[in-house]
């Protein structure tokens, strides 16, 4: 299952999409998310299968444009950290970072 | 002077039904999903995975107590206490403030599971309407979330932004729909979906004069718009419904099926046993969660905690 965290607003789609099929639980981006933004826990979206995932935390969805932007997905050829500590590459962002700094 | 009375045309109808084929008592498996949203809460017992009671009523201030109403409103007479339930699921914005219940599951899985249900295992894509967020979410077969897509950050072109609107205009919740359609001519939509830009211009719209069955018009087609944005970029899937209390607005459900060019699926009970029962797309959540209670009870997953 894709879990798309995050929010539209006028500036643009905020979204990190965590893929819970991919996902093995391994907790590696946890550890290397200079925000603390994620955890590994029960797949919130598919309660019976028992599964622990990576997720972006309760509080951090809501925020999810400003606590992402330090790292600046898209902005380079080098992928931001959960990204690159992603073995599955479960972990992805939308478009927009990139095109926020495309347009600067 | 003459106490003018203050009419609430946001009032929408609550609900409750008792299955009185059902004997609760006979029942071994009691399980009950509530469901706290932002302005309606609702509660589905299940005996046995069967549709036993629910019940349909306004969020009040504080989310336990809403809780406990709703509960209270669908067991009313039948004697069926907290006691005697096997498993509680809380979901919904306010699910952590459900007293009775001895878990919460998001309300993304449990309005797919519900929709499951509810409309049969074909439905792909479940558009659930409330009160302050909307989210588009596509499952399989089993009611499986396979992705979604949420906007709780604002309540433009929700639950709550009709029955502001309502108040506005002084017309009944549940009339804006069909007079929606009686215009001569569809007019532009409102342009902004924001319910404090969307009072401002619908004042402006009165100022001038254009009639109100226009104006609801307008806003009807808004909020389809709007709710399209949302389903265009997770991808609308058939058998596609809604779940939620805009549901039973066919302003915007028409105008949205126009838009999409998908018809949503028939508001009727896919088990044809329940063909006399009644069908209230605003319990899809709270049915949802019952489901999964009766699933994990079931399966030995959790311990009931049924005290009698």
């Amino acid at each position: 299952m894709q879990a798309f965290y995050g929010y539209k607003d006028g500036s643009g789609d905020w979204f990190i999409i965590i893929d819970s099929d991919r996902c093995d639980g391994c907790g590696r981006c946890v550890e290397v998310c200079p925000a603390d933004a994620l955890e590994v826990g029960e797949d919130q979206f598919d309660p019976l299968s028992g599964k622990p995932v990576a997720r972006v935390k309760e509080g951090e969805r809501k925020k999810i444009s400003y606590t992402c932007a330090p790292c600046r997905p898209g902005y380079s050829e080098a992928p931001p950290p959960c990204v690159a500590a992603c073995k599955t590459r479960a972990i992805s962002h939308t478009e927009s970072w990139r095109q926020s700094y495309v347009k600067k | 002077m003459a106490e003018e009375t203050k009419k609430e045309y946001w009032r929408w109808p609550e609900s409750t039904w008792v299955n009185s084929g059902i004997d609760w008592k006979k029942g071994t498996i009691i399980t009950v999903g509530v469901d706290v949203g932002s302005v309606s809460s609702q509660a589905v017992v299940l005996v046995d995975g069967e549709l036993y009671a629910f019940s349909n009523t306004r969020t009040g201030s504080d989310s336990p107590d809403s809780a406990r109403k709703a509960l209270g409103i669908a067991v009313g007479e039948t004697g069926l206490t907290v006691d005697n339930i096997d498993y509680c699921i809380g979901t919904g914005y306010g699910r952590v403030n459900v007293p009775m219940a001895q878990r919460t599951i998001t309300e993304i899985a449990c309005h797919a599971r519900g929709a499951n249900f509810m409309y049969g295992p074909q439905v792909r894509t479940v558009m659930d309407m409330g009160g302050q967020d909307c989210k588009a979410i596509n499952c399989d077969d089993k009611g499986k979330v396979l992705n979604f897509m949420m906007n709780d950050k604002c309540a433009a072109g929700t639950g709550r932004g009709m029955e502001v609107f309502a108040d506005l205009i002084r017309v009944p919740v549940w009339e804006i729909g069909p007079r929606s359609f009686q215009v001569k001519k569809e007019p532009p939509m409102i342009s902004s979906t924001c319910v404090v830009f969307a009072k401002s211009e619908v004042v402006g719209l009165l100022e001038k004069g254009v009639p109100e069955n226009d104006i609801m018009a307008a806003y009807c087609a808004a909020m389809a718009h709007r709710i399209m944005e949302l389903l265009n970029r997770l991808g609308v899937h058939e058998k596609f419904v809604i779940t939620g209390g805009i549901a039973k607005n066919e302003g915007v459900v028409k105008r949205l099926e126009k838009e999409l060019g998908i018809k949503t699926a028939e508001k009727v009970w896919y088990n044809p046993a329940y063909k006399d029962y009644p069908f209230d797309t605003q319990i899809a959540g709270a049915l949802g969660a019952a489901l999964f209670a009766v699933a994990m009870v079931s399966k030995g997953k959790v311990k009931s905690a049924r005290k009698k």
